[in-house]
């Protein structure tokens, strides 16, 4: 398998995410800097990091979605390329539109750190099937504009599609839904909050990140 | 030309750092405040547009990066 960490001045998960993706599934990862106007060939996995990408300024994930880099991960998404965006990156993909929604200031307006059972709502995508016949799963989330938001229609419309991934048990941030993760129609490109690449390991609490990751072998 | 471009969340989408403001507001004693809503301006010299097309083109900024408008709404003032 062959991946790319996307980085963004401001990103700070995105070395977190080359180990991540390497240890779990033995990938080659390059990491490539915003400014790229093309990606490195045969791609099969694109991540877009979690940190803080331009500051957070004006909105997070805005200026990110409208970088040279974003205009190739638009093509190779059309094209099919798995594309997985955590925390900021999952905003990132809802700023570009490549995914439904937006991420909002937390309810609580409070930053939260620590790790949150999931529930697998669809263990059939080529980011879950990994996990078998569990339905559940344990992954860290840090985040402060964590909370997903659609409207009414659009939240219909993802819950009509299947588009959730994985749902929070205990909601942390007042995402609509309970909604931790969704997938786009073509089951290509998943943003989800938590972080696979801070649960990987049993040293850090959770392996179940590196399942994530190992889903997408199945497939390359 | 100067613009002025006021975004700010859409009615519907719960505004947490607004109802922060109006606790704290109700603290302070000034219970008759409701529906607070916090929202942000940006200001810019605009150069080499026309005046009849400097709102279209605002109007494009906003579309494309001012605002997102999933979740928010925005007013334009040019002078």
């Amino acid at each position: 398998m062959k991946a790319a960490v996307i980085v963004f001045p401001g990103s700070n998960c995105d070395r977190d995410c080359k180990v991540a993706v390497e240890r779990s599934t033995g990938a080659a990862v390059d990491m490539v800097w915003h400014t790229e106007t093309a990606l490195p060939q045969g791609l099969d996995l694109i991540v877009l990091p979690g940190g803080f990408s331009y500051g957070d300024y004006l909105r997070c994930g805005a200026m990110a979605a409208l970088s040279p880099v974003m205009a190739e991960v638009r093509k190779a998404a059309d094209r099919g390329v798995a594309v997985v965006g955590i925390c900021n990156g999952f905003q990132v993909l809802c700023e570009s539109g490549l995914l439904p929604g937006a991420l909002l200031r937390n309810a609580a307006l409070k930053y939260v750190c620590k790790p949150v059972e999931l529930g697998i709502v669809r263990p059939d995508t080529r980011f879950t099937r990994a996990f078998g016949s569990r339905r559940k799963a344990v992954m860290t989330v840090g985040n402060g504009e964590g909370a997903f938001f659609a409207d009414a229609d659009t939240l219909s419309r993802i819950e009509g599609e299947g588009q959730v991934v994985f749902r929070y048990a205990d909601n942390p941030n007042g995402s609509l839904n309970d909604i931790a993760g969704l997938i786009n129609g073509a089951g290509n490109v998943l943003g989800l909050m938590p972080h696979p690449d801070r649960s990987f390991e049993p040293e850090l609490g959770s392996a179940d990140g590196a399942i994530l990751f190992q889903s997408l072998l199945e497939t390359a | 030309m100067r613009a002025r471009v006021h975004v700010f969340l859409k009615p519907g989408v719960l505004d947490v750092q607004g109802k922060a403001v109006e606790s704290a507001l109700h603290g302070l004693g000034w219970g008759g405040v409701s529906d607070v809503r916090v929202g942000k301006t940006l200001e810019f010299d605009l150069a080499g547009v026309e005046p009849s097309a400097a709102e279209a083109e605002v109007r494009r900024m906003c579309e494309t990066l001012l605002a997102n408008t999933v979740i928010e709404g925005y007013r334009i003032e040019l002078s």
